[in-house]
């Protein structure tokens, strides 16, 4: 079902390092995960709403009011990199 | 030769000026802060963090969907807009995209030839904007004050023709912000910006072209407009060499003032839109009242100032510009009626002068037009000078006048009329001829 090509895209899109050699392994992992899933499709569910939350709550909203913030400091914390109270990343060159 | 049409569409992203961001209570008033000094583990997108809707955004997105003739959905929900980049902390953006909160408006323009045009709104959704990007020296500097600030997208539909059209448009989706006071919307400090696609087809084509180029990162309606009468020569010279033209997006080199290819477009389905399930679903409610708690737009007084106070077009224009030019206008035609100054004078002396109206009042406006309208009559000092001066123009009616011929004084005071522009006070004038003659 899943051949090379869709593991190197899905692999890309989701930001994985998955080397070439592991390609087979995977496309043939994945699809027996989706072959799996799949069964859910003897079933007719043209009538079932699908569901994206659980609570069947509406409207829970947030009034427009400030909360205190981490402080510089603490936001940075857990940052690989950082310099004069930016977090740092390696050059992107494309802009 | 070929000829060509342009299709132009253009997206405008616009930042709330809410108190707090869209999603967390972090304060969205970013401007000139401290990096990172605006953050929280919503809007840094640390693991287990929950968001919360900024109810205020969610209105403010449902009035500029009003504004421009949408309709508002009943329920509404928030995706997951997929991609990495360094400015996303989350790996996604929080967007809309199946359930926008409105849909399927316009805005109506005119161009400088007074041609009508309707543009078609496709869509105005809630979103966040992302953290902002420094690039220096091989690495990239980021700031996530601006992550999580709630931002609204307008969508076009391709119904541009000409640049001028994009411009017009532009200006007056802004003026529409300004009015709503959902936002600044302030170009440079990067509270609005545009994206422009373009694509040429064949005139008489009725197609769609296959592709369309998006401008992106362009802060300026200047470079703007530049960078897309650039790009509708570029592929206008591509297609005449029969050359096939690719998707992609390009930036603006205001330098070169030429476009380059900024990434190949990636297709919408790779952006893999799910639903929140962080966040409810909205259902709205209210919408009676929002609609009724709408400002006067731009487009009703600009009517409004013709019919009510007998303006052109091009002067009611000048006025509604700014909300504030329109107080100012109205409370200084009130005060004007008293001294029988007319709402025309008023518009007049606001457009010509130049006046700077955050230095003047409206009274103070209304007592310089009454100067400038009667100064010479009530002024004898003022009105002595031009009777000398058409004392020395016309020595013959003088000469005239001094032999006995009284009735000569007929001629002087036409002329200090003309001069005048009938301004003068006859009767004054008449003395001051004898005084001056005796
Ligand atoms: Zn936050």
């Amino acid at each position: 079902m899943f051949n090379k090509e869709d593991i190197k895209k899905l692999a890309k899109l989701a930001n994985l390092p998955i080397k070439e050699s592991e390609y087979e392994k995977f496309a043939s992992q994945l699809s027996e995960i989706i072959s799996y899933v799949k069964q859910l499709e003897r079933i007719d569910s043209n009538q079932v709403e699908p569901t994206f939350n659980v609570t069947g709550l509406k409207n829970i909203n947030w009034g427009d009011k400030v909360e205190p913030s981490l402080t510089q400091k603490k936001s940075l914390q857990n940052a690989k990199m950082q310099r004069n109270g930016f977090f740092v990343t390696k050059g992107i060159f494309n802009e | 030769m070929k000829r060509y049409e342009p299709i132009i569409g253009l997206e405008i992203h616009v930042e709330l000026k809410t108190l707090s961001k869209m999603f967390c209570g972090c304060s969205a008033d970013y401007f000139g802060q401290k990096p990172n000094s605006l953050t929280c583990p919503v809007c840094l997108g640390l693991p287990g963090a929950v968001p919360f809707t900024n109810a205020q955004a969610i209105q403010d997105c449902i009035k500029i969907g009003l504004a421009l003739n949408c309709q508002i959905a009943e329920n509404s929900r928030f995706e997951r807009k997929n991609y990495f980049y360094p400015d996303l902390p989350k790996g996604y953006q929080i967007s809309q995209y199946r359930w926008p909160l409105c849909t399927n408006g316009y805005v109506d323009i005119e161009d400088s030839q007074n041609q009508k045009i309707r543009i078609r709104i496709n869509r105005v959704h809630q979103e966040e904007d992302t953290g902002k990007l420094s690039h220096l020296d091989g690495i990239t500097a980021i700031d996530f004050n601006r992550s999580g600030v709630p931002l609204v997208e307008i969508v076009s539909e391709p119904d541009f023709r000409e640049v001028e059209q994009v411009r017009i448009y532009a200006k007056k989706i802004q003026q529409i912000f300004r009015y709503l006071e959902v936002s600044e919307a302030d170009m440079e400090k990067g509270n609005m910006r545009l994206e422009a696609n373009i694509s040429l087809r064949e005139a008489g084509e009725s197609k769609l072209p296959e592709y369309r180029v998006e401008l992106k990162n362009i802060n300026s309606f200047k470079f703007m407009g530049d960078a897309i009468e650039y790009e509708i020569k570029r592929q206008q010279e591509l297609l005449e060499k029969g050359e096939k033209i690719t998707q992609h997006t390009r930036g603006w080199n205001e330098n070169k003032k030429e476009t380059f290819v900024q990434r190949e477009k990636e297709e919408a389905h790779d952006y893999r839109y799910f639903p929140d399930p962080d966040l409810l679903p909205l259902k709205i409610e209210k919408l009676e009242e929002i609609r009724k708690s709408l400002p006067e737009l731009p487009e009703q007084i600009l009517k409004r100032l013709q019919s009510m106070y007998g303006l052109s077009y091009y002067q009611s224009q000048l006025i509604v510009s700014e909300r504030f030019l329109v107080d100012f206008f109205e409370d200084a035609v009130s005060l004007g009626e008293e001294n029988k100054i007319s709402a025309v004078d008023v518009a007049n002396f606001l457009i010509n002068k130049n006046v700077d109206i955050n230095k003047v009042s409206p009274e103070e406006v209304i007592s310089q037009i009454t100067f400038k309208k009667s100064g010479i009559i009530s002024d004898t000092s003022a009105l002595r000078e031009v009777v000398k001066e058409i004392i020395k123009e016309n020595p013959q009616a003088v000469a005239d006048y001094k032999s006995g011929k009284i009735a000569v004084i007929g001629v002087l005071v036409g002329a200090v009329m003309r001069k005048t522009e009938s301004k003068a006070d006859a009767k004054i004038v008449k003395e001051l001829i004898s005084e001056l003659l005796s």
